[in-house]
Formats: structure tokens, C-alpha cells, sequence
């Protein structure tokens, strides 16, 4: 049987639904030993700050059950570097290629977006609005309605490319964010980003992360990242990316009958690095044996 | 790189605490230097989640061996895997020990618990190329020293030293390097083990001036350069970033190292 995974996000068409997560694929190349790239949906590459981070002090990372708790502080080379060492490799592969913005200010972001729209092969931005704001006392943009939605409007009119807005979970009302992000003009959105976590070393009493606090990924997180996926996909009108703990085609699809078009993985890569692409393989799977002949089919079917 | 799902544990061995395996894995032990590591899956479920980064303890024709200490859930797990079934491991990553030196002279190999791991794999291939090797291995007690014999066999001249006196020299493997020092000359010292011991052994090489290279561990998410995850302070980097230890590591210079960052 032929089956058909792609889908349409409206701004993006994607081979298959699966794309890697920002932060955990490095920028793309790492993972070239181990996946083809023709066969998954696309990749977004690390959060890209204007010039090149230093990142938090170690230990920057702890494992919990089910979990990972990371505080790397985005470390990276920064979008000149980036788009003059990485970008041109990147457009040689056959997959779509998302780049996750970072910014320690409004003007942070819209410069790094500025300086992205010079370069080609891009499909899209997605907008990590969980930066510490610098001007103002580390709050982010991700926290608040306003600061959000105004946010997505600066980048959306500072680009000619896609603007897909990250919402963190650290956030009272998932809801009020996501319509805020679709009333600034965002073309999607993506959740979740890490949830605020922390370990303790009982021995010393001290924290297991220099920074203290990190942010919780893997399949620990997958039931919170698939509730928040499914109230803000039946609020928005916008296509959904849903991501949080996914390790199998299962999980997948348990984000796309909640109604998200796309999935992120991101923790998994590190333990599977072939992941994205195995998941794509099993979701097809899956399909042939419930007779499913396009996966678009299984989108938002939740039966409630 | 290579990444072998089905590596077969063909060997098995145990002392307490220690473990030994012997892996069949022709891809990745082609590619295998001293120094080198690989990315163990220790679980198929969810706990422990990640991969758990294991040096290479020796290459024997198409097979690898790795030396283990149980230090938490993850290696216990492993501990338990049997003869026969197969092991998921990416590898070999990271920079080997040996530097490119025309002559290596007289090699002083010091190994502390469960840091000895990699410096069998590694003593046997400088004497290889020619170098006059000599371990120091150290522990707390007698058991922490279970492959002291397998040197011996090997050819390689070794000391052991125990903290509590009940085999071999009585004090720390760096007491034990300090007199081995004033007695003759090493041309370059190669250490791995835990912070404390190799804090004090680059301070000793440092005031005797001769080059060591040393072996840093750090948490890892991934062992290939992907997370970010597993960096520390290493000196002389392009105005000292942090630095991957899976990618640029684990074996750095003494010099390079911030210790301070380090532990
Ligand atoms: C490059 C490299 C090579 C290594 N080679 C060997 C080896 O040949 N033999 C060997 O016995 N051990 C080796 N280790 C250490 C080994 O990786 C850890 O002991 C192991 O990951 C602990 O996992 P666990 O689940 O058993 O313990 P956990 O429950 O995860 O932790 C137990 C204790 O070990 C510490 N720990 C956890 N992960 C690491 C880590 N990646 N590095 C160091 N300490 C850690 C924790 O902080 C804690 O104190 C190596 C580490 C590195 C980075
Ligand atoms: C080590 C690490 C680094 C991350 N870096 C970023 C980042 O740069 N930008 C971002 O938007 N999200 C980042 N994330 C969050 C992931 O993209 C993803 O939202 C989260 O991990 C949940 O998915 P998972 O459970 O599949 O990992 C990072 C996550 C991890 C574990
Ligand atoms: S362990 Fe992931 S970058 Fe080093």
C-alpha cells in the first residue's frame, strides 16, 4: 500500500511529519553518520543568538527518571559563523531547515532575523521566546501575553520567511499565550519547550546543575507536552508542531490526533540518533496496519 | 564514527565492584586509539535514559574490551548483561592519548581506581612504537587493583600503590609518582582517574616539566558533539570558551587544563 506522510503546514510542505528538535541535533551535520536526511521531514537547528554564546557553567547536565534536565545556556557560534560555515552545507541536504532565533533583546532577535532573510536556504524561523531578556531582569518573552504577541509581530515584519513561535510551559494559561503568538501574526506554533526543573546531590546538599535550575525534556515530560499540544491546537487556527518526550512512532501520533501537523524530537536523538528517522519509518508502519493511506487522516481525530 | 547496535559480548569477567567485557565489534575496533571511548546504551526503556560513556580498555583483533566500576543504576546494569547478548555502542569518539611524536622516551602510565581503563589499550600500543613504558596504578585497597596482573602479562613494568597499605606502595599513586620522579626522567606522563589525583600528578608534572596528557570525564548527553552538554574551561582555546569534552577531549595537555572548571 501506498501511504502518503506529508504534510502541509500551510507556509511549509513536509516529506513526513517529523522534524528534530532545536538544541538536541546540533546544527544539523552531527548527525549525518547516522541518519539520511531525505527521510525524515526536517531539521531545526540550535538556537542561534547574533554573535557566538558562551553558555552556562558546568555540570550542565543531570539525568532524572525518564528525563533529562539540561542548563546548557545556549551556547553557540552565532548567525555569522553560522551562515558562513553551516547554511552552506545545510543547503545540500534534502530536508527542510528550520532556524530557532534567539535573543537577549527585542532588537536581538529581529537582528539575527535580519541578518538570516540576506541568506538562502531557510524554510522557516522559530521563534524561542524563551530567552532571558537582559533589559529586563532575565523575564521572557514566552511568560507573558503581551511581550509575546508583540514579540511575534516585530519578527514577522522584520523577515520575509515563516515565523513559528515556540511557547515554553513554564506558563499558567498555555492558551492565552498561543493566541497571542497567533494574533501577533505567527504562521504556527511549536510547544513545548523544556519545563523549569531541578535535582539536588543529597550527599553535598548542593544542586546537581552549576546554573541551579535547567529545563526537563524526555519522556518524563510527554504527558504535560501532549496536554498542552491538545488545548492549544483546538484553540488556534494556525498549525501546531507538538514535541515533548517523544521516543517512538506511538508517541508521534498520540501528538497528532491531539491535533498537532508536525512533531519535534529532541531528547531522543542523544539515546537513538537515527530517532527522527526510525519514527518517520514506524509511523508509516503504523499506518499500513490500521489502513490509513495518508497520515494527514489521523490529525486532530481525538475522540473526546 | 561508527555505531553497532549488535555488538556481542563474547567474554565476560568480574572482580566485586569491577567488571570486564570483551565486544565483538570489527567496525568500530578498526578505527579504536587509546584515549578513545564509546556511547553505551545500558537500558532499552526510558530508565536510565541516556547512553553512558565508557573508554576503551583494550583492542583484541576484531573485538574491544571496556573496564567498568559500578558507580550507579546505569552501570549496574550493565554489569548484568550476559555473555551472548548483544550491546548498542557508537565509537570510537573523542581524541586519542598518544601525541605525534617522533620519540616517546620512557612513558609513565598513572591509573587510579577506575581510571587504569584506558592505559592498558594504551601501554600496549606505545610500546608498540617503541616508548619504555612503566604504570603506576593505584587504589584504596587491594581490590581497587583487579587487572594489575594482565599488565604484567602484557610486558608492561608496573608499581601499585594502595591508600591503606594492603599491597604495593602504601599512599597515594601521586606520592608514588613523586619518587619514581626523582629516581629517573620521564619523558611524558599520561594520567586518568579521579580529579583530585590528576590535579596533583599535572601539578607534579608541571614542576618537573614534563608534558602530561590526562584524561577528564564529565557528564555527557550524547559523545558526539551534539548537546553541548559536556564541556569545561580548557585553556588556549580561542580566548577560552568552553569546550566539548566528547569532541575536543577527553585527553587534553596539563597545561590546558583550568582546574578550578574542571572538577
Ligand atoms: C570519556 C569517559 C570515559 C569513561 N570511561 C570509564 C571507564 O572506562 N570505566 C568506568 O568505570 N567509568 C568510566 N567513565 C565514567 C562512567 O561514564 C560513569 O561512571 C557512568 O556514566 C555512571 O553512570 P551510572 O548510571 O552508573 O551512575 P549515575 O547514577 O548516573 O551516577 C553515579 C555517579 O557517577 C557520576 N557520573 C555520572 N555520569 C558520569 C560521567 N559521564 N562521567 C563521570 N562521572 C559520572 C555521577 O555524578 C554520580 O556521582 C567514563 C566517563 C567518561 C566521561
Ligand atoms: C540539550 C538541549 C538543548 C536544547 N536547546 C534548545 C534551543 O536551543 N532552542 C529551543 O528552542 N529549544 C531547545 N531545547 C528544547 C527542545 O527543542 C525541546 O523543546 C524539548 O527538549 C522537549 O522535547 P524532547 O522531550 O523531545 O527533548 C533543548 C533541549 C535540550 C535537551
Ligand atoms: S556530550 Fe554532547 S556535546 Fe559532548
Amino acid at each position: 500500500m501506498m501511504i502518503d506522510l506529508s504534510v502541509d503546514l500551510g507556509f511549509l510542505k513536509l516529506r513526513n511529519p517529523v522534524l528534530a528538535a532545536s538544541g538536541t541535533f546540533g546544527y544539523g551535520l552531527e548527525f549525518a553518520p547516522f541518519i539520511d536526511f531525505d527521510k525524515i521531514g526536517g531539521i531545526v537547528v540550535k538556537g542561534l543568538y547574533f554573535g557566538p554564546r558562551e553558555g552556562n557553567p558546568p555540570p550542565r547536565l543531570v539525568e532524572t527518571t525518564g528525563g533529562l534536565i539540561n542548563a546548557i545556556g545556549l551556547q553557540g557560534v552565532g548567525v555569522e559563523k553560522f551562515s558562513e560555515e553551516v547554511l552552506p552545507k545545510l543547503r545540500e541536504l534534502d530536508t527542510a531547515v528550520i532556524v530557532n532565533i534567539c535573543g537577549a533583546s527585542d532588537e536581538e532577535y529581529i537582528q539575527v532575523i535580519e541578518y538570516l532573510d540576506r541568506q538562502e536556504g531557510v524554510d522557516a524561523y522559530e521563534l524561542n521566546i524563551s530567552c532571558p531578556n537582559v533589559e529586563k531582569n532575565g523575564f521572557c518573552p514566552a511568560l507573558d501575553p503581551d511581550t509575546t504577541g508583540a514579540l511575534v509581530k516585530q519578527a514577522k515584519a522584520a523577515g520575509r520567511r515563516p515565523i513559528i513561535a515556540k511557547l515554553s510551559p513554564n506558563v499558567t494559561n498555555i492558551v492565552e499565550i498561543a493566541r497571542a503568538a497567533e494574533d501577533g501574526g505567527a504562521d504556527g506554533i511549536s510547544l513545548i519547550n523544556t519545563l523549569l526543573a531541578m535535582a539536588v546531590d543529597v550527599e553535598t546538599r548542593r544542586p546537581k546543575l552549576a546554573n541551579i535550575f535547567g529545563g526537563l525534556s524526555g519522556p518524563a515530560i510527554k504527558p504535560i507536552a501532549l496536554r498542552m499540544t491538545y488545548q492549544v491546537a483546538t484553540a488556534v487556527n494556525i498549525p501546531v508542531i507538538g514535541m515533548g518526550g517523544i521516543m517512538t512512532a506511538a508517541d508521534a501520533i498520540e501528538f497528532l490526533i491531539v491535533g498537532a501537523k508536525a512533531v519535534q524530537v529532541g531528547t531522543a536523538n542523544f539515546i537513538d540518533p537515527a530517532s527522527t528517522m526510525r519514527i518517520a519509518g514506524e509511523m508509516k508502519d503504523f499506518c499500513e496496519r490500521k489502513g490509513i493511506k495518508k497520515i494527514t487522516e489521523l490529525i486532530g481525530t481525538i475522540k473526546i | 564514527m561508527q555505531w553497532d547496535s549488535r555488538a556481542k559480548i563474547i567474554f565476560k569477567q568480574n572482580w566485586n565492584d569491577y567488571h570486564l567485557f570483551r565486544i565483538e565489534t570489527p567496525k568500530i575496533a578498526v578505527e579504536a586509539r587509546p584515549g578513545q571511548f564509546l556511547m553505551v546504551r545500558v537500558s532499552d526503556t526510558p530508565y536510565p535514559l541516556l547512553r553512558r560513556p565508557i573508554s576503551i580498555h583494550s583492542r583484541e583483533r576484531n573485538a574491544l574490551e571496556i573496564f567498568f566500576q559500578v558507580a550507579g543504576q546505569g552501570t549496574a546494569l550493565l554489569s548484568r548483561k550476559k555473555e551472548g547478548e548483544t550491546l548498542d555502542i557508537i565509537g570510537p569518539l573523542g581524541k586519542e592519548f598518544i601525541p605525534d611524536w617522533e620519540h616517546l622516551g620512557i612513558a609513565y602510565l598513572i591509573g587510579g581506581g577506575r581510571g587504569i581503563a584506558p592505559l592498558y589499550f594504551l601501554g600496549k600500543e606505545l610500546k608498540k612504537l617503541g616508548a619504555k613504558v612503566h604504570v603506576l596504578y593505584g587504589g584504596k585497597t587491594l581490590a581497587d587493583l583487579p587487572v594489575k596482573e594482565k599488565f604484567k602479562k602484557a610486558g608492561l613494568g608496573m608499581t601499585c600503590s594502595t591508600d591503606d597499605g594492603s599491597f604495593g606502595f602504601h599512599g597515594f599513586v601521586t606520592d608514588l609518582l613523586e619518587n619514581e620522579i626523582q629516581k629517573t626522567t620521564p619523558q611524558i606522563l599520561f594520567i586518568c582517574g579521579p580529579n583530585s589525583m590528576m590535579k596533583k600528578a599535572a601539578e607534579l608534572a608541571a614542576a618537573h616539566k614534563i608534558p602530561a596528557r590526562i584524561s577528564l570525564e564529565s557528564m555527557m548527553g550524547c559523545g558526539f558533539g551534539a548537546c553541548w552538554g559536556c564541556v569545561k574551561r580548557i585553556k588556549k582555546s580561542d580566548n577560552g570558551k568552553w569546550r566539548k569534552i566528547c569532541e575536543d577531549g577527553p585527553v587534553f595537555w596539563a597545561e590546558e587544563i583550568i582546574w578550578e572548571e574542571a572538577e
